[in-house]
């Protein structure tokens, strides 16, 4: 295959080739859970209520069926935290005797083809006393509120507080205190692919082969072995080409467990594809918070304290195996973000509810605080009556290492110089005039603004402060190689989407010599990939590529060693380049292909000083670096509608050194998209009952060509020591910032009415309804 | 439900005579009947396109169509777009200008696109992106999707 390339220079790393998974997938040669036979196609019975005791569960006659009696020898889903005042819960594969939200699975049929297994699922008569649901946070808090699992005290999960020493003197001090409140509604990640699982049993060796939609096949296999108590070697986890995650595939899916549980009672092979129905109801759901958060500021405008409080909605149960710790514990980490505050209280809690469990989403809470903050910053730009860029000049952090008032280390960063490089690419003195023009005219522009940091590519030691019992962390590679002179690359990470294959066979490639067509990147599959952690929090290319260069540094090493030996020259007088080793300034050299086989067939040519093979491994578990960018959206308001047309997007990121820009846009643009999304249209909505009124695509609303507009890449490539490969993440800062700067500039084109839009999504019924508030609506196009 | 048809399904040229229920979906059929996997179900209610083919030159989103309402007529999917090893301008754009991530709902978008190009190759760039709204992509924020359509159809336009 021919690499066709648009960067230039002599290095592979920072240049945009054409990703190599691309081929199977244009041509439909792409392999994905859902495209597999099976012998049994499984069901799910689910709870049409949010809340109840199970009184009966009738199948029809002769139907494969299965319930919670039946899986009495299996353990509960049940991650802990050791720290946070975590109070572990259990969810049961299936429901057993109560049901916490609509969508649970109670029932689980199984029959030759989908359509019987549909058809017998609906004949499953299940009778539910129903009880009272919570369905907003609000009221799981309040004193005498039911309690979603009767084995606990109250319905607070996980409560963490960092609260700075001498906070209130500083609070004393402040000229102006300003104060959001903010409500981030219900999302869901919505993968195009929604989830699916596969598990055939092998009867000659007793395994089970688990193929599902996962982007942590070793946390699958040792989740669902715990569960079943059977050891990790009798089960294989492959993660094939997998159609999007966004975190919503990193939890453990009660799914798959009892998919390898009835494979191995059948001793066959069982299925069960999602629908999208099941996805949007059953699958994992995030962003549902409540925030408040009060600033004091000093009379230039500089941040002195911030106080919040964070409410995280976390459904019915704990997700693993992050908990549902991770939304409300990243929000008190991280709330402060770019801004230099040294005084900071604030209290975070995790609270059940009646409805789907909360997981991951791109950005983890950080879509939502960021947007809380800025909503603060604009605020008090505001309050003091300067741009709100000008606001953000005198608080963002500058010097580097910067520890922040919650302990993170913020290595090198531009999240100044990113600031004004999107102020002067999107000239914003000249949409200002624009601005006015059309106010005059009627016509109400905005422009907003989003700065943010976004904390990537971390190992144990930050996952660790979290008090986990599986705590992520590092990455290893195996790198091989083989005699026919190509290279395999083993890794943990399982990328779903993000060109991992391409990155990574870019950064070995310039190590050993060998052009990236060459190398093989193999993952997803616990059987050939080593031990680790997944693709998820904007990890995988800082860590599998720092160990993929140290893999590759010791296998450059070994070729020039061998290659002194062919060349009789020193190895510092060598270079690797295009499948050769070269003598520097000689016509000398020797294919790495014929040394590969000289490491396994020729062995004795070394005579002993070099080891037998090629296969060297790397393991990285770095403590992270921080990305950061600026985002601005320009959009124009219809007063008479509440629609927010988007014209405009800017991104002036820094996510270090680029590997392959190309990439790393495809990257950001997908954040944004999201982003703009999660600011304008997609929301999970419940009835009082616990029912969920948005269960198809036409209701729960991705964002379409239509609503995205051009999206405006810059960049900067500060270096860090934080990364091996100078490489930051940048999978996450996309839908982190975009909320924000969209918010902000729906808030922008109405500041004329005196309104502050603080809800996240910003839907055409939330802004008439504050526009009407306000009092101000023109009844003939001009303002009253 | 259990009452089964015989039809033909002509698929990328390939006749396969299958029997199906009357509520057998069209991408049901090409998937599980026919073995061509190639074709993505996204949402099985005719929103994301995913499962968009070809069905005598007119793009379908084949989760909203029966597989008998298929019955003989000429239907294409992403598995026939390549002339051998030969891929199609759309295919190759989209490999060039990074039109895709995850690749799930690539196939529809490239049935989608080239439908709409086969049949109105000087289609503004206005209606193009009115054209592509109708499919869903949850990766790429269609930045690259539209670059890619576009230089395919310069391209498609040429040959």
């Amino acid at each position: 295959m021919t690499i066709h390339t648009k960067g230039t220079g002599t290095t592979w790393v920072g240049r945009s080739i054409r990703r190599l998974e691309d081929p199977a997938l244009v041509t439909g040669r792409g392999r994905f859970t859902a495209d597999m036979p099976a012998t049994h196609w499984v069901r799910f019975v689910r709870s049409s209520v949010a809340a109840g005791t199970i009184e009966n569960i009738t199948a029809p006659g002769g139907a494969g069926t299965v319930t919670a009696k039946d899986l009495a020898k299996l353990k509960p889903i049940r991650p802990m935290l050791s720290k946070f005042n975590y109070v572990a819960v259990g969810q049961p594969i299936l429901a057993d005797g109560v049901v916490r939200f609509t969508g649970e699975s109670i029932a689980a049929v199984y029959a030759p083809s989908k359509d019987q297994a549909e058809d017998i699922a609906d004949q499953v008569e299940v009778e539910i006393s129903e009880g009272a649901p919570l369905i907003d946070a609000m009221d799981a808090l309040a004193e005498g509120a039911p309690l979603v699992h009767a084995d606990t005290k109250h319905n607070v999960i996980v409560e963490g507080r960092i609260a700075t020493p001498g906070f209130e003197d500083v609070w004393k001090t402040a000229h102006k205190v300003l104060h959001v409140e903010a409500r981030s509604h219900r999302q869901n990640a919505t993968p195009l692919e929604a989830r699916a699982g596969h598990a055939s049993y092998d009867a000659s060796t007793g395994r089970v082969t688990l193929t599902c939609t996962t982007q942590m096949p070793h946390l699958t296999r040792t989740a669902v072995c715990d569960i079943l108590g059977i050891p990790e070697s009798d089960l294989r986890v492959v993660a094939p080409d997998v159609g999007g995650g966004f975190g919503q595939k990193m939890s453990l899916a009660p799914e798959y467990v009892l998919l390898v549980w009835l494979a191995r009672k059948l001793r066959s092979s069982v299925a069960w594809t999602e629908d999208r129905r099941e996805n949007l109801i059953a699958s994992f759901h995030s962003r549902d918070q409540h925030v408040q958060l009060e600033g004091a500021f000093d009379k230039s405008g500089k941040l002195l304290a911030l106080r919040g409080d964070i409410v995280a909605n976390i459904g019915a149960y704990s997700c693993f195996p992050t908990t549902c710790g991770v939304e409300p514990l990243m929000a008190l980490a991280e709330l402060p973000g770019p801004y230099d505050v040294r005084a900071y209280d604030c209290r975070s809690r995790g609270v059940m509810t009646n409805t789907c469990p909360m997981a991951p989403y791109r950005g983890v809470s950080r879509p939502v605080i960021t947007f809380v903050l800025e909503r603060l910053m604009d605020k008090a730009a505001a309050a003091f009556g300067i741009e709100p860029t000008e606001l953000r000049r005198r608080n963002l952090i500058d010097k580097f290492p910067y520890t922040s008032a919650t302990g993170l280390v913020f290595d090198d960063g531009s999240y100044k110089e990113t600031m004004e490089m999107a102020i002067k690419a999107i000239d914003l003195d000249a949409f200002r005039k624009r601005q006015k023009i059309a106010r005059d005219a009627g016509r109400y522009l905005g422009i907003g603004l989003a700065t943010f940091s976004e904390r990537t590519g971390y190992g144990s030691p930050a996952f660790a402060a979290r008090g986990m019992e599986i705590t992520p962390g590092f990455e290893t590679v195996y790198l091989t190689i083989d005699p026919s002179g190509f290279v395999e690359a083993r890794i943990g990470s399982s990328p779903h989407g993000q060109g991992l294959r391409t990155s990574l066979a870019q950064i070995i490639a310039d190590e050993i010599g060998i052009d990236p067509e060459f190398i093989k990147v193999v993952h997803g599959d616990t059987d050939r990939s080593p031990y680790g952690w997944g693709t998820f929090a904007s990890r995988s290319l800082v860590l599998s590529g720092g160990a993929s260069l140290l893999a590759a540094q010791k296998i450059r090493a070994k070729l020039l060693k061998m290659a002194s030996h062919f060349l009789e020259a020193a190895p510092e007088d060598i270079t690797l380049q295009s499948g050769s080793a070269h003598v520097i300034g000689t016509d000398r050299s020797v294919t790495i292909a014929s040394m590969a086989r000289a490491a396994y067939h020729q062995t004795h040519i070394f005579k002993g000083e070099i080891e037998p093979g090629l296969t060297e491994t790397g393991t990285y578990d770095p403590s992270g670096t921080f990305s950061n960018a600026c985002h601005v959206a320009i959009v124009e308001v219809d007063i008479e509608t509440g629609r927010v047309e988007m014209e405009k997007f800017l991104v002036a990121e820094d996510a270090g050194l680029i590997i392959n820009p190309m990439i790393a846009d495809g990257q950001v643009h997908g954040g944004v998209a999201q982003g703009i999304g999660n600011a304008l249209l997609e929301e999970i909505i419940y009835d009082e009952t616990g029912n969920i009124l948005t269960s198809t695509l036409a209701d729960f609303l991705p964002p379409t060509t239509h609503e995205i507009p051009e999206i405006e890449l810059h960049h900067i490539e500060t270096l860090t020591g934080n990364s091996i490969t100078k490489a930051k993440g940048l999978g996450e800062g996309g839908a982190i910032g975009a909320p924000a700067a969209v918010i902000s500039a729906i808030n922008d084109a109405l500041s004329p009415f005196g309104i502050s839009i603080d809800e996240m999504p910003a839907t055409p019924q939330r802004i008439r309804a504050a526009l009407r508030a306000s009092g101000k609506l023109p009844s003939n196009g001009k303002l009253a | 439900m259990s009452d089964k048809t015989d039809i033909t399904l002509t698929i990328n040229g390939q006749s396969h005579a299958i029997r199906v229920e009357s509520r057998r979906t069209l991408a049901d059929a090409i998937r599980e009947d026919c073995g061509q996997t190639g074709t993505h179900i996204g949402c099985e209610h005719g929103v994301c396109g995913a499962c968009t083919v070809l069905v005598n030159g007119e793009p379908v989103r084949s989760c909203l169509m029966f597989a008998q309402q298929a019955d003989g007529k000429q239907i294409r999917t992403v598995e026939g777009l390549a002339d051998g090893d030969e891929m199609h301008p759309m295919q190759r754009a989209f490999m060039e200008n990074h039109g895709l991530q995850c690749g799930f709902c690539t196939p529809g978008f490239l049935m989608l696109a080239v439908g709409v190009l086969e049949r109105e190759p000087d289609i503004s760039d206005h209606d193009l992106v009115d054209v592509l709204s109708s499919n869903l992509c949850r990766c790429t924020g269609y930045q690259n999707i539209i670059k890619a359509v576009r230089a395919a159809a310069v391209e498609m336009r040429q040959s």
